[in-house]
């Protein structure tokens, strides 16, 4: 397949590694931000062959997993409303709320959900559906929030009033201050997120780069692009350097997505916002702009979000942190599975999780 | 039947009276008739043959009932003949059940029996009885079938996931992912370019040229990955014979279309369905011969070796990526879903 099977040519792949095993003179620790990287980099098998000094830890990046348990709350409240139908991204589906109920379960007891693959399926529903309050819940980071954005605009032009965004978007850079300031941490680079940094652009991670002293480097999710990002974070590190580097030229600028970023900014603005694990974080959140209130579920349906009881046990706000990893965690493999997951990071096919008991490796 | 293109299915056509009578000799016997089903007793009497009786029965409920490739006809057809030949049976007849919901279009029941038909007369599997019963609008969804179908299994052999031996090499008699990719596409509405069809198929013939052409007791196991795909099956057959299974990605067919729409999905073509493939172990020696056999049927035109069964970790399935690293290959949970980004 063009544009994919040259960034998997087993070659290539090999003599990247052979320049990664050069370029680490010393052991690193990487935090990888996004879910799609984590899952890369487990179902390419590229963990079981990247050399033991580079030590890698997911980070906070899977947007479904990060979603609180009271958000989840509000989602099955929306759902059980009489008139509602609610259309939702497909792994969203099974994440349990604070008593362990998910969509699913909202489902079976005759509630309307349809999974759709795009915030535009759903306005295509509140059309065809004129008598029915349509409910996308807008949950994702810079990458799937500019896609909403122009959902809502759709909705304006084409006077659809039936269509609501309950917004649980959040930004990526606000949880990456607070949690890479802290020492205790030991990170020395951050592979960037490709799909992210194509709308914010590489040069957002300069604070980063600069107050926490990190090698950042922006990576592609095809194996050779993990490693061409690797290479360059290997270098860095070796050198004592901490800059922002790109690897993922084909897709990301220096500047990134100016249009997308504007339109975001016409119909959201900042607020706080609760992560799964991480608490309430400044400045981390979108909400829907007053001008634009008729699309805002919240507002509408008069939605109160109930404080967050996480799972007795689960250590996904650990993982999140990249404090453990799943292992550790007491409940992995044995009382959360993906069949029946206590914590998100199971959920989500990009959880940390799901990748360690889908793809786990003996030899890690 | 042009008269009944504008006409629905009512309740009256599940009562038993006159409607239900006009239905099973209008369309029914028309195009499923032959000299066991016409009779119209209330069952069908085959006679007996030698060998012993392999019984299977599954249900067809696919959303959206017709699809590039095939239909909800042909699937109740080719995956019950297919559970049959995955024992090595010869499959003699099948029995057709009918839930059908009032409102569906008698010109899509009609197009469905048609293909039940062609199904049928192409595998040389007849229908021999059958059923039908219509629930209020609602109750279903648009038409539900039962197929049950038994066949012969020659005596001595034996054909199960617990025959597997170490040593075995594994073959895929086509390309994974294609029914299940069209359905989740089609079901979502989501309009890719490219020619993703089902691979709706009988592979019964298949399996008996493998059968007749190969050293006796040399086929172990026979598996069609249907629901859960290739990865699924393969679990269960390392969970059934104890044994660990290699598997190399670069060695696993699959279509050009069907790896682009998982690539836009986020989705693994090792756990979509199929409907017209097998997974077949064998005794090493005669791989190659194995092999070359399939590939000489339409059937099988593009299998492959796609692996080994070991010794090594009991139960576990171990894929080998295109990249040269490796990775645990897990069943299925739960129904696979688009994600997010």
């Amino acid at each position: 397949m063009k544009y994919v099977d040259e960034f998997r040519d087993p070659e290539l792949t090999a003599q990247l590694l052979q320049e990664l095993e050069a370029a680490t003179t010393k052991p690193f620790r990487v935090m990888e931000v996004c879910g799609t990287h984590t899952m890369a980099i487990f179902r390419s098998g590229l963990r079981a062959l990247l050399p033991p000094a580079i030590e890698l830890i997911s980070g906070p990046g899977c947007p479904v997993c990060v979603t609180s348990a009271s958000h989840i709350d509000a989602f099955l409240q929306m759902a059980e409303l009489p008139g509602t139908h609610l259309a939702v991204f497909g792994d969203l589906f099974r994440v349990p709320g604070s008593n362990g109920t998910t969509l699913a379960h909202a489902r079976a007891r005759g509630a309307k959900i349809d999974v759709v693959y795009s915030s535009m399926d759903g306005l295509d529903l509140a059309r065809q559906n004129p008598t029915e309050q349509v409910i996308f819940p807008g949950i994702g980071f810079e990458t799937t929030t500019p896609g909403i954005a122009a959902t809502i605009l759709a909705a304006r032009q084409q006077k659809i009033d039936n269509f609501m965004v309950f917004s649980t978007h959040k930004t990526m850079l606000p949880p990456l201050m607070a949690l890479l300031g802290d020492p205790a941490l030991g990170i020395d680079g951050l592979l960037c997120p490709g799909h992210v940094s194509s709308i914010i652009g590489a040069a957002a991670y300069q604070p980063l780069a600069e107050e926490n002293h990190l090698a950042c480097v922006v990576g592609g999710f095809e194996p050779t692009d993990i490693l061409q990002a690797l290479i360059l974070m290997a270098r860095q590190i070796s050198e004592g350097r901490a800059e922002v580097e790109n690897a993922y030229t084909r897709a990301v600028t220096w500047e990134g997505n100016p249009r997308a970023r504007a339109m975001v900014e016409t119909i959201f603005e900042p607020v706080d916002m609760e992560w799964r694990g991480l608490g309430t974080i400044k400045g981390s959140g979108l909400a829907i702009r007053k001008e634009y209130a008729g699309f805002d579920a919240q507002s509408r349906l008069s939605i109160t979000v109930p404080e967050s009881k996480e799972p007795p046990g689960c250590l996904c706000g650990q993982i999140l942190k990249g404090i453990t990893t799943p292992p550790a965690c007491p409940l992995f493999g044995r009382r959360c599975t993906p069949a029946s997951p206590v914590g998100p990071c199971m959920v989500s096919s990009e959880g940390t999780c799901s990748a360690w008991f889908n793809y786990g490796n003996d030899s890690h | 039947m042009s008269s009944q293109t504008q006409k629905t299915i009512l309740l009256d056509h599940g009562s038993g009276g006159l409607a239900s009578q006009e239905l099973i000799s209008s369309l029914f016997l028309k195009h499923l008739g032959n000299k066991v089903l016409s009779a119209l007793e209330d069952s069908a009497v085959m006679e007996n043959q030698p060998g012993r009786l392999a019984f299977t029965t599954d249900s067809y409920v696919v959303d959206p009932i017709f699809f590039p490739g095939g239909d909800i006809g042909t699937l109740a057809v080719h995956g019950t003949i297919n559970d049959l030949a995955m024992r090595g049976a010869r499959p003699l007849c099948l029995s057709l059940g009918l839930i059908l919901e009032e409102g569906l279009p008698l010109a899509d029941l009609e197009r469905i029996i048609i293909s039940i038909k062609d199904a049928s007369q192409g595998s040389g599997v007849p229908i021999v009885t059958g059923d039908t019963k219509v629930v209020p609008r609602g109750k279903a969804d648009k038409i539900f079938i039962n197929t049950s179908g038994i066949g012969l299994v020659a005596d001595g052999l034996e054909i199960s996931a617990t025959r597997a031996q170490a040593g075995d090499k594994i073959i895929l008699s086509g390309s994974m992912g294609d029914h299940g990719i069209t359905i989740m596409t089609r079901r979502a509405g989501i309009a890719l370019a490219g020619d993703l069809r089902s691979d709706s198929m009988a592979l019964h013939a298949m399996v008996q040229k493998l059968l007749a052409g190969l050293p006796e007791g040399t086929i172990h196991t026979l598996r069609d990955p249907t629901r859960g795909g290739v990865a699924t099956s393969l679990c269960e057959i390392a969970g059934s014979s104890g044994l660990m299974i290699e598997i190399e990605e670069a060695h696993i067919p699959v279509r050009a279309e069907v790896r682009a729409a998982c690539e836009i999905l986020g989705l693994d073509p090792l756990y979509l369905a199929n409907e017209g493939k097998c997974l077949t172990l064998v005794a090493p020696e005669i791989a190659d011969q194995a092999l070359a056999l399939m590939q000489a049927c339409p059937e099988g035109a593009e299998a492959a070796i796609i692996g080994t069964a070991t010794s090594g970790n009991p139960g576990r399935v171990v894929l080998k990526t295109t990249i040269g690293g490796t990775r645990v290959v897990t069943p299925l949970h739960g129904a696979p879903l688009p994600r997010i980004c």
